[in-house]
């Protein structure tokens, strides 16, 4: 049981999918002008992060290692197409609103990669956590910033007028150089604290396989 | 004519894949650390994302839209480029080996690009036809090619430049992304 709120834990701070392996970004800054926004595209992302890992988990033995890549692509967008099609009946305003995000789930680098890198190697029920780990740490992520973003930008939170009416909103948070501003300082406040949490322990290098060349993604990183 | 030079001139500069709309920030902040390395990248993907939106434009309007199987396009689309992406390796492993050397090693990373499917369900959105889509996809990822340069460039310079130790890092890219956007917010009304 420990071990598996471990799991889960990992994916929140120490091995968060925006801050550290930077991976998902573009989904992440181009969602969150509202908060709606973000606590949808986060809830979309677990949903298909979570029923992947579990059903690749679960076939990683039946799998063919040479085809893995095909196999894994197909599941993926399976549950994406499910995902799109729910939200478009159920939320379709929210749907709207982040219009080509949605099917670019299918090739965020965070579920490509935990399902190759963690799934396809473990136990059913330790895939089911780390992908709610990463799931959620995804989502904090996406509700920090677009807190931060829709009420400097538009002076609401989820729609409701929070700042006086004095106040003159800053378009600049909703476009967006105000996402990469703000997404840096969030990176960097969040470096601090994981920097706090490892100062005992002996950091574990994170991978990214996906983005970067492996090598030079190492030696960039040294 | 003028339509498709409009067409090029917003995928390109108005509406940067990268620095407007945010498709393509992982291999943007992963692949940038190098400025011959950026290049090959972006060659790379300018390859792939013109091929893929010549060869999905016509498998969505003649196979997939008169079977009413519309509601397949993430998965076909998906399935399509992986192999396009793996054919195109061969191929040029085969024939073409010093292009293959060139920017054979990025392929495989391009397959989970995310522009490259973007373009792809976009030229679908827009309505575009099969010269636009094609178009389109040539300005798109040139303004990717475009992103990646700049900011490789100004990573050389960010190496020996003395910068607060809480921002070290990542956190600097993206500051320096978000003032290079500011710039390219410039651009916002110059085609209507």
């Amino acid at each position: 049981m420990k071990r598996l709120f471990t799991i889960f834990l990992n994916g929140l701070i120490v091995e968060n999918p925006l801050f550290i392996i930077m991976i998902g970004l573009c989904s992440a800054l181009a969602v969150t002008t509202t908060v709606a926004n973000g606590i949808g595209m986060g809830v979309a992302l677990t949903f298909v992060l979570v029923m992947s890992e579990v059903i690749i988990a679960l076939f990683r033995k039946l799998i063919p290692n040479s085809i893995r890549m095909p196999i894994f692509l197909v599941v993926i967008a399976s549950f994406t197409t499910i995902m799109d099609l729910e939200m478009k009946a159920y939320f379709p305003a929210l749907s709207k609103s982040m219009g080509v995000f949605i099917p670019l789930v299918v090739v965020n680098c965070i579920v490509m990669g935990r399902v190759e890198a963690y799934a396809s190697k473990q136990p059913v029920l330790n895939a089911l956590f780390d992908g709610l780990g990463m799931g959620i740490g995804y989502t904090w992520v996406l509700i920090a910033l677009s807190v931060v973003r829709e009420l400097l930008g538009n002076g609401t939170l989820l729609g409701i007028q929070v700042m006086p009416s004095s106040f003159s909103p800053m378009i600049f948070f909703i476009l967006p150089p105000g996402g990469f501003l703000v997404f840096s300082f969030w990176m960097a406040l969040s470096n601090q604290l994981r920097k706090k949490i490892l100062a005992g322990r002996k950091p574990e290098p994170t991978e990214d396989s996906c983005c970067t060349l492996p090598d030079i993604g190492s030696a960039e990183k040294a | 004519m003028s339509d498709l030079i409009k067409i090029f001139i917003a995928a390109f500069l108005v509406n940067n894949v990268i620095l407007m709309r945010f498709i393509g920030l992982c291999s943007y902040i992963g692949m940038t650390s190098d400025i011959g390395q950026s290049v090959g990248m972006g060659l790379a993907v300018t390859f792939v994302t013109v091929m893929a939106s010549a060869v999905t434009w016509p498998i969505y309007y003649w196979i997939l839209k008169p079977n009413g199987l519309e509601f397949l396009e993430i998965l076909v689309f998906i399935v399509v480029i992986a192999a396009l992406v793996q054919l195109v390796e061969f191929y040029l492993k085969k024939s073409v080996p010093t292009l293959y050397h060139a920017m054979g090693i990025y392929l495989p990373l391009i397959t989970t690009n995310c522009a490259i499917l973007a373009v792809t369900f976009d030229q679908i959105t827009y309505n575009y036809n099969f010269v636009q889509s094609v178009v389109f996809a040539l300005a798109v990822s040139l303004g990717y090619l475009l992103a990646m340069l700049l900011l490789a460039g100004v990573r050389r310079r960010l190496r020996n430049s003395p910068i607060p130790s809480f921002m070290m890092d990542t956190p600097i890219l993206f500051l320096t992304t978000s003032v290079i956007a500011v710039a390219f917010m410039g651009f916002a009304g110059l085609v209507k």
